[in-house]
């Protein structure tokens, strides 16, 4: 069964917010919350926006630069940590918004690799499901005014979303294989539950995911005998630019090869990549192998390689 | 390999890591002194594979046994056991 990536699509608040808005309520400089981050400015959405306003926006987006109508759509993920608590998920709403009446929509409440997640589950079921849309849509604002902002994890966050367009029809690029991985020992590192302020263990998280990332990449261009040096691009999820930098050198490659945004749009958790995907096919990119990489909350990671059709 | 080896390789390892002077107190955690923060400590893990040929299983990635000089030279201390 064969898998392709037909187009990106993503979509961002309006409202900026430097890093010098941002240093005055979190008492850090914003020299130093760019030096810790890389991050010079994040977006933030409206109070009344909701992540399935987000989500619909990216997916419509994706729908278009793919040239699909939803109307062909076999299934919809929707990827978000962020949504409100309860049920049903924002899945439903969007495939409503989107102007389904039957077919499936499904939550994936999954932080920061929830979009990667979605993809290579797409991939496996497009041929019995048809054309699925996955989209990770994140309003992380929200999730870090729970309570008074912590100035260590209050300045990485962004809101936004980003989509991506799987089909079993041959495509833009064919997705060759994906490696998924999840360890919960480490569930309590990286958490947030509405009740009480977002918990992130900084030292925990940096040295599993600075591990992990690399790891999962290698296996699974092992796995198709790619040569990291031969890949064309690696979208990671945007969690921090020194974390994409250490991944680079980790892997041998030119800090160049991994694509980053982070600075415009901070760490906008399981949307990010998808951005990153969506900004990275809009400038011609050149033919060759692509992966996709994320890392997040429970933890959950892994790969996805793809290639140029 | 001698307890003292072992803590003058450790320490020369540390000293790859940062550029900031070493605790004189083994004991002193080196994330509360500045000294590692959490871009160091990936470094400071691959360093002490490299140097003490060993491989860090992920199960031992916890900030925790990489706290101090003596928490460091405890975790080698085991592995070579």
């Amino acid at each position: 069964m064969r898998a392709f990536l037909h187009g990106f699509g993503m979509h961002l608040p309006e409202r900026v917010v430097t890093n010098r808005e941002m240093a005055a309520r979190v008492e850090r400089s914003a020299e130093w919350i760019e030096g810790a981050s890389g991050i010079q400015e994040r977006r933030w959405a409206a109070a009344e926006t909701s992540v399935a306003d987000l989500a619909v926006a990216a997916g419509r987006d994706c729908l278009e630069r793919s040239g699909v109508e939803a109307s062909s759509l076999g299934l919809i993920m929707v990827a978000s940590g962020s949504a409100p608590p309860g049920f049903p998920g924002p899945a439903a709403e969007v495939a409503a918004r989107l102007g389904l009446e039957s077919t499936p929509a499904i939550d994936i409440p999954m932080a920061s690799a929830g979009g990667l997640f979605g993809m290579a589950m797409a991939a496996q079921m497009a041929a019995n499901c048809g054309d699925v849309l996955v989209i990770g849509a994140e309003k992380m604002s929200a999730v870090i005014e729970t309570g008074p902002l912590d100035p260590n994890t209050a300045m990485l966050f962004g809101d936004g979303a980003g989509a991506a367009l799987v089909s079993a029809q041959p495509g833009r690029w064919e997705i060759l294989n994906a490696v998924l991985h999840s360890d919960g020992q480490y569930r309590e590192a990286l958490k947030f539950d509405w009740s009480t302020p977002l918990r992130m263990d900084g030292l925990s998280v940096i040295l599993q995911a600075s591990r992990k990332l690399p790891f999962a990449i290698n296996e699974v261009l092992a796995r198709q005998k790619v040569a990291a040096g031969d890949v064309t691009v690696f979208l990671l999820h945007q969690a921090n630019q020194n974390l994409l930098v250490r991944v680079a050198k980790t892997l041998g490659v030119p800090a160049e090869r991994v694509f980053s945004n982070v600075a415009r749009y901070g760490n906008t958790s399981s949307a990010s990549m998808l951005i990153a995907a969506a900004e990275w096919a809009d400038t011609n990119p050149a033919a060759g192998p692509v992966v996709f990489s994320a890392f997040g909350a429970g933890f959950h990671w892994g790969a996805l390689l793809a290639r140029s059709s | 390999m001698s307890d003292a080896t072992r803590r003058d390789r450790l320490v020369r390892v540390l000293k790859t890591v940062t550029t900031q002077p070493l605790p004189t107190d083994d004991e002193e955690s080196l994330f509360e002194s500045g000294l590692l923060d959490s871009f160091a400590l990936p470094d400071l893990v691959s360093a002490l594979e490299q140097e003490f040929s060993i491989k860090v299983p992920d199960r031992d990635l916890n900030p925790r046994k990489f706290d101090s000089i003596a928490r460091i030279d405890k975790y080698l201390e085991d592995r070579a056991s």
